[in-house]
């Protein structure tokens, strides 16, 4: 029994999603592998290979990987899958986008955005917006799976020393292109993976209001974020959005300004260690899951609370 | 050319759902169904390609109960033009739905697929993926933008960190994040001419496809409760509390 770990990384620097994937992997007990499939991505390689847990590197670097597009991705895994008992992803943009294609090719089912190991072909994770947990066994001989990060604590990212094997690079499959990319500029932590996270909710108003949360945000050392309406309104830029749709955050402390707790946001950010809600109305849902709750002017409240911070 | 459009009947997303005593299965007997969210706005991305010239049809299908049809007489009285049930009473997962989705796309001959990126009931976000793995398409997941050209289809994609811009060869398979449109309200009249529009209905076996789910569901349970918070007065309340009780900062 071996496990493939697909690293998620920017031909730099090797993503923290990984870190939680390799540690779901260890769960599942027997040898841990990672690919990193990149162009000029050697120095992702070694920092995987540095990764605890981890006992073989495999590197396929090739300019035709350099993007990370879905059909030479997942043509590059496919190549390596036969010798695999269990390949995992993480659950992040990249890996929802290429395990599917891998299971669909292998014709196995893939189990989507596990959060615990049960056994080696038992899984649970969430659906209805994580309103249930589904505890899932799959029959298949391989398990496609892709690895919520907030499920697992990440392995340490020094101390292995996993040999690096180099593979052949699959052809490019010519069927689509790279364009470009958008990348927001941000000083501030990553969401997915901050360990404070300040977010903000229609009750902020307007773009510019949304700016109360900045010195609050520096003070904490905190990543920024937003609930849907906030982002729908053009409050905040889309990659911050919380949520069923957007990202999954589970941080030590999680401040929410303005937001009345639909379903979805709660889906996004519940299981985070402490809810600080701040809201204007005592009815808003937030409240039913917030630790601290606060009811009052978030225009008030927050320099407030800056500046007694 | 034509375009297919997956369409998924799904507990209405502001339901809250309960989980069955016997843990089976959450209870979603006398709950109001909708289509997907996502699903909403892939018709009505390609009722509005339809709108600028650049496609002849749209056809809707959904696979599942025959109460399925209402899910594709909506898509039509948005704009699809006609409807397809593959209709089985089975638990179907994202492999059998790509499967039966393949079995139409060889017998439609669509260019180009557009499904929602996830259903909000499974939430796999799995099934555009596996088609284009079958069909051996190249894919464009979780679209905000869409530009048909010649041969080709451009998409910007919602990724971590930003956005990404890819070019697909024709055919394709894209599937819709939330940004990429808003849905049309369905007016009355719209509603009206949508009850005379074709709906056809098959069967997985009619489409020669083994529709058997392959992974098996052992139990359903409520997420973890978390412990009832509590109300402060003030922000030195709040600040003594995070400070001294939860010890978070």
């Amino acid at each position: 029994m071996t496990t493939l770990v697909i690293a998620e990384h920017d031909n730099a620097q090797l993503k923290g999603a990984t870190l939680n994937t390799i540690a779901a992997a260890v769960k599942i007990g027997g040898d841990v592998h990672v690919l990193v499939a990149g162009a000029n991505a050697r120095g992702v390689a070694e920092q995987a290979a540095a990764a605890a847990g981890v006992s073989k590197v495999l590197l396929a670097d090739a300019p035709q990987l350099a993007e990370g597009l879905a059909e030479n991705l997942a043509a590059q895994v496919l190549a390596v899958a036969p010798a695999y008992s269990h390949i995992l992803f993480p659950a992040t943009a990249s890996g929802k986008n290429v395990a599917p294609r891998v299971a669909a090719k292998l014709d196995v089912a893939q189990v989507s955005d596990i959060i615990s190991v049960e056994s080696a072909d038992t899984f649970q994770r969430p659906i209805y917006a994580g309103n249930a947990i589904a505890t899932v066994q799959s029959g298949d001989a391989v398990k496609v799976i892709t690895v919520r990060a907030t499920g697992f604590d990440a392995v340490a990212a020094t101390g292995g020393t996993a040999a690096i094997e180099e593979m052949a690079a699959v052809a490019d499959s010519g069927l689509s292109s790279f364009v470009g990319r958008e990348v927001a500029k941000s000083d501030r932590p990553e969401l997915a993976g901050a360990r404070v996270v300040v977010s903000g909710g229609r009750g902020l108003g307007s773009a510019e209001n949304f700016k109360i949360l900045d010195p609050l945000a520096d003070k904490l050392g905190a990543a920024l974020g937003a609930s849907r309406a906030a982002v729908d309104a053009g409050y905040a830029p889309n990659d911050w959005q919380v949520g069923q749709t957007g990202k999954i955050v589970a941080p030590q402390l999680y401040v929410a300004v303005g937001i009345s707790g639909a379903i979805q946001h709660l889906a996004g950010m519940k299981d985070s260690k402490v809810i600080v809600a701040i809201n204007k109305d005592p009815e808003a849902p937030i409240f039913g899951v917030a630790d601290y709750g606060l009811v009052g002017d978030l225009f008030q409240v927050v320099p407030e609370l800056t500046s007694a911070l | 050319m034509k375009v297919l459009v997956p369409v998924k009947r799904v507990v209405d997303y502001n339901v809250k759902v309960r989980v069955k005593s016997d843990q089976s299965d959450v209870d979603i007997a006398n709950v109001k169904m909708s289509m997907n969210p996502f699903d909403e706005i892939a018709v009505e991305e390609a009722t509005r390609l339809k709108e600028k010239g650049s496609i002849a049809e749209v056809i809707a299908v959904s696979c599942g109960v025959a109460q399925c049809q209402e899910t594709l007489r909506t898509a039509m009285a948005i704009g699809a033009d006609r409807g397809v049930l593959v209709q089985t009473d089975a638990e179907l997962q994202p492999l059998a739905v790509a499967k039966l989705l393949k079995a139409l796309v060889d017998k439609e001959q669509p260019q180009l697929v557009i499904l929602g990126k996830q259903a909000i009931d499974d939430d796999a976000n799995q099934t555009g993926q596996m088609l284009a793995a079958l069909l051996d398409w190249p894919q464009a997941t979780f679209a905000s933008k869409v530009e048909l050209g010649d041969g080709n289809v451009t998409v910007t994609r919602e990724v971590d960190g930003g956005l990404e811009t890819l070019t697909l060869k024709l055919p394709a398979i894209i599937t819709t994040d939330l940004r990429l449109n808003e849905p049309r309200y369905v007016t009355l009249p719209n509603i009206m001419k949508a009850k005379k529009k074709p709906l056809d209905t098959v069967t997985p076996q009619d489409l020669g496809v083994d529709a058997a789910p392959r992974l098996k569901t052992l139990k359903v349970t409520e997420p973890a409760a978390r412990k009832a918070g509590i109300k402060v007065a003030d922000v030195a309340a709040l600040v003594e509390k995070l400070k001294n009780e939860a010890k978070v900062i």
